[in-house]
């Protein structure tokens, strides 16, 4: 075939659902309303700790989403404002009352969306599951499809634990370097970690980080050797977010950490200066920054040459401990891979049983018009599963009911045109114009049933959700392919037949 | 050339009042139906109210009481076991999510019943929340399903016929609801999707004799023929093809039904008793209720 041929055909097969081949549906709520709170809480905190700092002696408290501050004076005013230009500011009473605008809580929902999707992407990588979906619904609901999943249970523990973002020291004194592979393949650490564990010191392990070949989309990883101890962890972080250096136009991801962590950060960079710092989020390496000075103050930037993509990405991973909007399962459909597969066999079996009983109906009941009508039908049946595959639609089982119904009505269509024939034969026509009338009188009752069946099956596709949708799929596809094969694939094989020479009897 | 029926000349509309009457009665029942699953006295599916279900294998067959007995000892509250048509499978439903039940359920059934081998198929865990949005969702589509027929057919015919049509698909969707909450079955997704096919199926049903009845109002001269004979005689000639096809779907819907598993068996079912009644009501019901509305309107002037 050539290759231009081939690009435009589907490379894989149709798709099986979930329900057919095994695996689990899993659907997670992001809590906003506590994402908003724990946001306002993390700042009230912050300004109390700064304003304790320049001795204020300050109260600062917070009620629902608004903070109150006190005292009020226009130094603390401009104190505010300088660390968090985003908050209203107004004078009530004894009170600085601060508030968020809608538009910042709403950055901070879609962040704590974002966040929570990477955090539950890296503990997927962890499962090792092959192709697994994971996306964003609505406002705030993330859909993860784990197809062949053997221990739901053991998945859900592993998605549903607190982040670990930890920050630990590479260990470059090492000579071990000099024999580690740059890369290895997905899906080897395991049989990798067993080789290199004698040769490393019990001080040491190696942690990996992944890298994706952008033109294969191939994922590797990337064995680093760092030490075991925890130097930080991700509780202390207070924000991290990705700005754009002015002078080169290069973005970079700036941190603060809260007060305990910033002295601790403090003792680190002044002790480790010109190392490299691993930030390690459940076990995986994202970055490793060199520490280019003492850091005071707990504020920090990470440079480097990063894409902005990156940059968001890394900054995602840092917060990914800083601030931990809670994820609830709200809803777990699994099915284990012996009931897909039963269910499988059972489909199967009654597709063909089905088959088998109508084809040979149509054969004896309408001899050689019903053995057209049957290669129709087979017709029909092929250009279904090719379109499917075509469109990289999901087959499910309500998938397969909605092609059962197609099938019925493609035979539906060929039983009216039949009939009608039947009817004008009796009238006395020569079996050409019975032909040619009886189809011309079907086919707008065909149209008419085909167009209400679509409009249904519209309806549904746009509010029905999950197995709904399967269904729906199908069962237009099938509709809209069977007004092809039945209005036009089985007057060709008619006119071919009875056309030219005139045959005295119609085999109908 | 084989024919299940020759040329029929039975007069349908004669028992309309019957037909209508019991049809009205069905339809009751139907409403007397969504009234009750709404007060939650029906078998919902938990893909609607929400809560756990497990679907579990056996190696050996198993009663109901001796699983019930253990989920007692074990103190699981307000477990709904069921039968499924498969053998030795059984369905555990808990209408509230308890937290850890599901631990608790296998944990116990493998300690209790380890000769007959319990293993767990399938797991349906859904939040109230979810719950609540696919019934509003399932509720919202049929009433669209319905809106963009009514439109279609008032376009493509005239307004009566589409009311014909919609009262005799409605009544079909009612009666199999009724149905399926007598026989205490459960009403889930899967039934939501079989209820929207039966209603494409029987309004196709209809269309195909509406169809025929507007051809034939444009062949008879004005006063040649009264409304309700010229629908007699139009049902009568599209019979053979109403029977025909109500036999091969039938066909293909006990195949279903004998050997497309539990999850396609109650489908099956569904579409069983929807192809007889919706055969039932594109005859008896659907232009009956045209007659009445337009008696006279409709012939050519």
């Amino acid at each position: 075939m050539p290759d231009w041929w081939k690009k435009n055909l589907p490379n894989k097969g149709v798709v099986l659902g979930l329900d057919l081949r095994g695996g689990s549906h899993l659907i997670f709520e992001v809590d906003l309303k506590r994402a908003r709170q724990i946001t306002i809480e993390r700042i009230g905190l912050h300004l109390q700790s700064l304003l304790e700092k320049k001795n204020f002696k300050p109260s600062v408290k917070v009620e629902g989403e608004r903070i109150f501050i006190q005292p009020v004076s226009d130094e603390v005013k401009r104190l505010v404002r300088e660390n968090y230009p985003d908050l209203n500011l107004t004078e009530q009473g004894q009170n600085i009352v601060g508030e968020l605008p809608e538009s910042a809580f709403k950055r901070v929902e879609t962040t704590s969306v974002d966040q929570a999707i990477e955090v539950i992407r890296n503990r997927i990588d962890q499962l090792g599951v092959a192709e697994p979906v994971i996306h964003k619904q609505g406002e705030n609901e993330i859909v993860v499809q784990l197809p062949g999943v053997k221990d739901p249970k053991k998945a859900l523990e592993i998605i549903g634990k607190t982040a670990q973002l930890e920050f630990k020291l590479l260990d470059e004194e090492t000579t071990l370097w000099r024999e580690l592979p740059s890369l290895i393949k997905q899906g080897e650490e395991e049989a990798f970690l067993n080789q290199w564990k004698a040769k490393l010191s019990e001080n040491n392990e190696i942690v990996f980080q992944k890298i994706i070949n952008k033109d294969t989309g191939v994922i590797y990883k990337r064995p680093y050797i760092v030490k075991k101890e925890v130097l930080l962890t991700g509780d202390l972080l207070a924000e991290a977010h990705v700005s754009i250096d002015q002078r080169f136009n290069e973005p970079y991801v700036s941190l603060r950490f809260n007060d305990a962590g910033a002295k601790i950060f403090e003792e680190i960079t002044a002790k480790y200066v010109k190392r490299r710092l691993a930030i390690i989020l459940d076990g995986n390496l994202y970055s490793a920054p060199v520490i280019q000075e003492r850091i005071e103050g707990g504020n920090a930037q990470i440079s480097g040459s990063f894409t902005l993509e990156e940059a968001k990405d890394l900054a995602i991973v840092l917060r990914a401990g800083a601030l931990p909007a809670p994820v609830k399962l709200i809803q777990n459909v699994t099915v284990g891979p012996t009931l897909g597969k039963d269910s499988i066999e059972a489909g199967k079996m009654a597709v063909i049983i089905a088959s088998i009983l109508v084809v040979l109906f149509m054969i004896v009941y309408y001899r050689l018009s019903g053995l057209i009508a049957d290669f129709a039908l087979i017709l029909n049946i092929l250009l279904l599963i090719g379109a499917l595959a075509a469109l990289n639609a999901t087959l499910t089982l309500p998938g397969i009911a909605g092609i059962a119904l197609a099938v019925g009505m493609a035979v539906d269509s060929n039983i009216l045109m039949f009939e009608r024939i039947r009817e004008e034969i009796r009238l006395g026509k020569t079996p050409k114009a019975a032909i040619e009338s009886g189809y011309k009188k079907a086919f707008w009752t065909i149209f008419d049933s085909h167009v209400t069946t679509l409009i249904t099956a519209a309806v549904l596709f746009h509010f029905g959700s999950g197995p709904i949708k399967g269904f729906a799929v199908t069962l237009s596809l099938g509709v809209a392919i069977n007004l092809f094969t039945a209005l036009i694939g089985t007057k060709t094989v008619f006119d071919f037949i009875y056309i030219g020479k005139e045959r005295k009897s119609l085999s109908i | 050339m084989i024919q299940i029926l020759g040329k029929t000349n039975i007069d349908f509309l004669g028992k309309k009042y019957y037909t209508l009457g019991l049809s009205f009665l069905i339809f009751l029942l139907g409403i007397f139906a969504i009234f009750q699953i709404n007060a939650g006295n029906a078998n919902l599916g938990v893909d609607f109210a929400g809560g756990l279900s497990l679907q579990v294998r056996f190696s050996q067959p198993v009663s109901l009481t001796e699983v019930r007995e253990v989920l007692d000892k074990s103190g699981v509250k307000d477990a709904d076991i069921q039968e499924l048509p498969t053998e030795k499978k059984i369905l555990i439903k808990l209408k509230k999510q308890q937290e850890g039940a599901q631990d608790i359920i296998e944990k116990s059934l493998k300690e209790n019943l380890a000769a007959k081998e319990p293993i767990i198929e399938s797991i349906t865990e859904i939040g109230p929340k979810i719950g609540e949005r696919t019934k509003r969702d399932a509720i919202l589509a049929i009433l669209a399903a319905t809106v963009g027929i009514l439109i279609y057919i008032a376009v493509r015919f005239r307004f009566h016929f589409s009311i014909g049509a919609t009262v005799a698909t409605f009544h079909d969707v009612m009666a199999v609801l009724a149905i399926f909450y007598l026989l205490d079955k459960e009403i889930n997704l899967i039934f939501i999707s079989a209820l929207l096919t039966i209603a494409g199926y029987s309004l196709t049903d209809t269309v195909v004799v509406f169809d025929r009845i507007r051809e034939n109002i444009g062949k008879v001269a004005k006063g040649a023929m009264t409304l309700e004979a010229l629908m007699n005689k139009s049902i009568n000639e599209v019979l053979s093809r109403t029977i025909v096809t109500s036999l091969t779907t039938l066909m293909a819907a006990f195949a279903l039904f004998f050997f497309g598993g539990e999850v396609l068996h109650d489908f099956a079912f569904a579409m069983i008793l929807g192809i007889v009644i919706g055969t039932y009501s594109s005859i008896f019901i659907a232009s009956p209720v045209v007659l009445l509305l337009g008696k006279n309107s409709l012939l050519k002037k």
